[in-house]
C-alpha cells in the first residue's frame, strides 16, 4: 500500500504569538518550528503503524513550504517516513497548498491520504477536504480510529455527541485526531537512517490563490481575574449571574 | 444573487450551530442588499418554515433518503447544485463538524475562497474581509476573499442566534445525489449528555481531583447548569475519564460562554483549547496556577470544599433547592 501523509510546519505551542510589518506578518524571530502535532501523532503514526502490520507499504511525506521546512521532514522521516517531496513554495492560501499536495499526489497514485485535522497555526481545517475534491476521492473527517482489511477501511469518525463508523474502499483521504495513534518519539537508528532517506524537492505547479491575510491582530488582553474568597461561593455566584451573565 | 446557508440536522432536527449560521447569512444578506436563502438535505422532522424567524426567506430541501447519511463527497456536489440554482455569491456554513468537511470541497468545486473559523460578520468596506481566529484563539487573522463567490465557515459560539418575526418558504429542490462511496455502519452516541463542542457550559476538571471516584461533585455541577463535563489531559491519559471529554490543543477545542476549570493548573497546551471560551472561572487550590492569569474569576481553595458549595448557591439561585 502506498500512502501519502501530509505534514505541516508550524509554531510550537509554546510560542509567542506576535507580528511585525505593521501586523502583517507572523513574527518569526526566535520561535521553535515543530511538525503539525496532529500531523504527526496522529496522521503519520499512524501510517508507521500500519507499515508495521505490512511491511510492503511505503509511506512518502509530502510538505508545501520553503527549505527551512527541512529539519521538520527530517524528523518526520527519522519517526518512519520512506522518503519526502517539499513543494518549494510558501502560501497561507489553503487551496494552493491543497492544489500543490494534489498534483504530488496525482504523480504517486496513493492508496490512501492522510492529513493532520488541523494546523494549530491557520486552523482551517480544510487541507484534507479539498485535496479529496481535487482528486474526486472520498474524505473521512475527524477520524479517531483507522482499521483496514485488504482494500477496505472501517474509520471511527467524531459526530455531534459520539462516532460514526464509516467503511469505505480505497483510495480515500482522512483527517485525524486523537485517538489514532499514540504519540512517539523518533530513537536513534531512525534519526541516522533520516540522514539517507530521499527529499525531492519540486517546484510548485501555477496555481491561483483565492484568500490572502490583509492582517494579524492580538485579541484584547483579560482584564485581570477577579478572586473570590473560597468561603464566599454565593458572591461568585452573583458576579456570575449579575455581571458576567454567563448564568 | 443570494446568501445561501447550509442548515445541517442531525436525527431530522435542526443543530443549533446551524441557527447561528442562518442569523449570520441573514446578516450578510442584509448588508449586501439580497436576501438569504438555506438549503437542506435529507429527511427532517423540525418544521422548517419557522426557521424564518432567523431571517433566512427560502429553504430549498433535497429530502432524498441517500442523504440520510452524511458523505462529504456527495453532499458537496448537492450543495453546489443549489449554489448555482439560488445564484448564491455568499455561503454560510457553521464550522462545525459537518461544515469542516463539506465547506473545503465545495470551496474547491466552486472555486470559492473559504475563511473558515470566521468569528466576525465581513467587512465589504473595502473589498471582502472576513475575521478569524488563529493560532488556536491566540491571534486573528483579516481574510480577504478575492473570488466571485465566497464562503465562509462561521465557528460555533461566535455569532449569536437572532430570533425575530416571518416564516420561510420551503421547496422542494430535486438535485441529482449520487451514491456515495462512504458507508456509515453504526452510530454511537452518549444519549442524553450535554455535547461538549455545542455546550454553552462546560464544567472541567483535572488531576487536583486526586481520582476518577471524585467526579461525583463535578457531574453534580454541571447538571445544575445544565453543562457538558470536560477534562483536561491527564485525567484522560489516567482513564479517569474517557478520552472525548478531553479539551485542550490536543483534545477538544471548545468555545462555551461559560468555562469553569476545577482543578486545571492551566498549561498552555489546555488553554490552546478553551481560550476562546467567553467566561472562564478557575477553582484552584495553588495561587500561582496559571490559570488565573487566563481567567475572568477565581477562587484559590480546596475544590473539594469550595465545589459542593458553589453548586449548593447556584440551585438556590435557580430556585431548586
Amino acid at each position: 500500500m502506498k500512502i501519502l501523509v501530509c505534514i505541516s510546519k508550524t509554531p510550537d505551542t509554546t510560542a509567542k504569538i506576535a507580528f511585525t510589518d505593521n501586523n502583517t506578518k507572523f513574527d518569526v524571530n526566535g520561535v521553535q518550528w515543530i511538525i503539525n502535532p496532529y500531523d504527526e501523532w496522529y496522521a503519520l503514526v499512524r501510517a508507521i503503524e500500519l507499515k508495521e502490520a505490512d511491511p510492503s507499504s511505503s509511506i512518502h511525506l509530502v510538505t508545501v513550504g520553503s527549505a527551512d521546512a527541512e529539519p521538520i521532514i527530517r524528523k518526520a522521516l527519522a519517526l518512519g517516513g520512506d522518503e519526502a517531496i517539499r513543494v518549494n513554495a510558501d502560501s497561507h492560501d489553503s487551496f494552493y497548498i491543497a492544489s500543490q499536495i494534489a498534483e504530488v499526489a496525482k504523480q504517486g497514485s496513493y492508496d490512501l491520504i492522510l492529513t493532520g485535522k488541523e494546523t494549530i497555526d491557520y486552523n482551517g481545517s480544510s487541507i484534507g477536504g479539498m485535496v479529496a475534491e481535487l482528486l474526486d476521492l472520498p474524505y473521512v473527517s475527524l477520524a479517531t480510529k483507522f482499521e483496514l482489511a485488504g482494500n477496505k477501511a472501517t474509520i471511527s469518525r467524531e459526530i455531534e455527541g459520539g462516532e460514526e463508523v464509516n467503511e469505505v474502499e480505497l483510495p480515500v483521504v482522512v483527517s485525524s485526531q486523537k485517538g489514532m495513534a499514540e504519540a512517539r518519539i523518533p530513537n536513534m537508528r531512525g534519526i541516522m537512517a533520516a540522514r539517507t532517506k530521499p527529499l525531492k524537492v519540486v517546484e510548485p505547479a501555477a496555481v491561483d490563490t483565492l484568500t490572502t491575510v490583509a492582517g494579524f491582530g492580538l485579541p484584547p488582553a483579560k482584564a485581570g481575574v477577579k478572586l473570590v474568597p473560597a468561603d464566599n461561593v454565593e458572591e461568585l455566584v452573583r458576579l456570575l449571574h449579575e455581571e458576567a451573565k454567563a448564568i | 444573487m443570494s446568501v445561501l446557508i447550509f442548515i445541517d440536522t442531525a436525527d431530522g432536527h435542526v443543530k443549533k450551530a446551524s441557527l447561528e449560521a442562518i442569523s449570520y447569512g441573514a446578516k450578510v444578506a442584509e448588508q449586501l442588499g439580497t436576501v438569504a436563502e438555506g438549503v437542506v438535505l435529507g429527511s427532517v422532522s423540525d418544521d422548517l418554515t419557522s426557521l424564518g424567524k432567523y431571517g433566512v426567506k427560502k429553504i430549498h430541501h433535497v429530502a432524498k433518503d441517500a442523504l440520510n447519511h452524511f458523505d462529504a463527497q456527495v453532499f458537496t456536489k448537492v450543495i453546489a447544485e443549489a449554489a448555482t440554482a439560488t445564484n448564491a455569491k455568499v455561503i454560510v456554513f457553521s464550522n462545525n463538524l459537518g461544515g469542516k468537511a463539506i465547506a473545503p470541497r465545495l470551496s474547491v468545486r466552486l472555486k470559492a475562497g473559504l475563511v473558515s473559523g470566521a468569528v466576525a460578520l465581513p467587512d465589504t468596506s473595502n473589498g471582502f474581509v472576513v475575521k478569524k481566529n488563529v493560532f488556536s484563539g491566540k491571534a486573528f487573522a483579516n481574510i480577504a476573499v478575492s473570488t466571485d463567490i465566497k464562503i465562509i465557515a462561521l465557528n460555533p459560539n461566535a455569532y449569536q442566534v437572532i430570533a425575530g418575526e416571518g416564516t420561510a418558504e420551503v421547496v422542494a429542490l430535486n438535485a441529482a445525489v449520487d451514491t456515495g462511496k462512504v458507508k456509515v455502519t453504526a452510530v454511537n452516541k452518549t444519549s442524553g449528555e450535554v455535547v461538549l463542542t455545542e455546550a454553552e457550559v462546560v464544567v472541567s476538571a483535572g488531576r487536583g481531583l486526586k481520582g476518577p471516584e471524585n467526579w461525583g461533585m463535578v457531574e453534580e455541577l454541571a447538571k445544575t447548569l445544565h453543562a457538558a463535563t470536560a477534562c483536561s489531559r491527564p485525567v484522560a491519559d489516567a482513564h479517569w475519564r474517557p478520552h472525548n471529554e478531553h479539551v485542550g490543543q490536543t483534545g477538544f477545542a471548545i468555545a462555551p460562554n461559560l468555562y469553569i476549570a476545577i482543578g486545571i493548573s492551566g498549561a498552555i497546551q489546555h488553554l490552546a483549547g478553551v481560550n476562546r471560551s467567553k467566561v472562564i472561572v478557575v477553582i484552584n487550590k495553588d495561587p500561582e496556577a496559571p490559570f488565573f492569569k487566563a481567567a475572568d474569576y477565581g477562587i484559590v481553595g480546596d475544590a473539594f470544599e469550595v465545589v459542593p458549595k458553589f453548586t449548593e448557591a447556584i440551585k438556590k439561585l435557580k430556585g431548586v433547592a
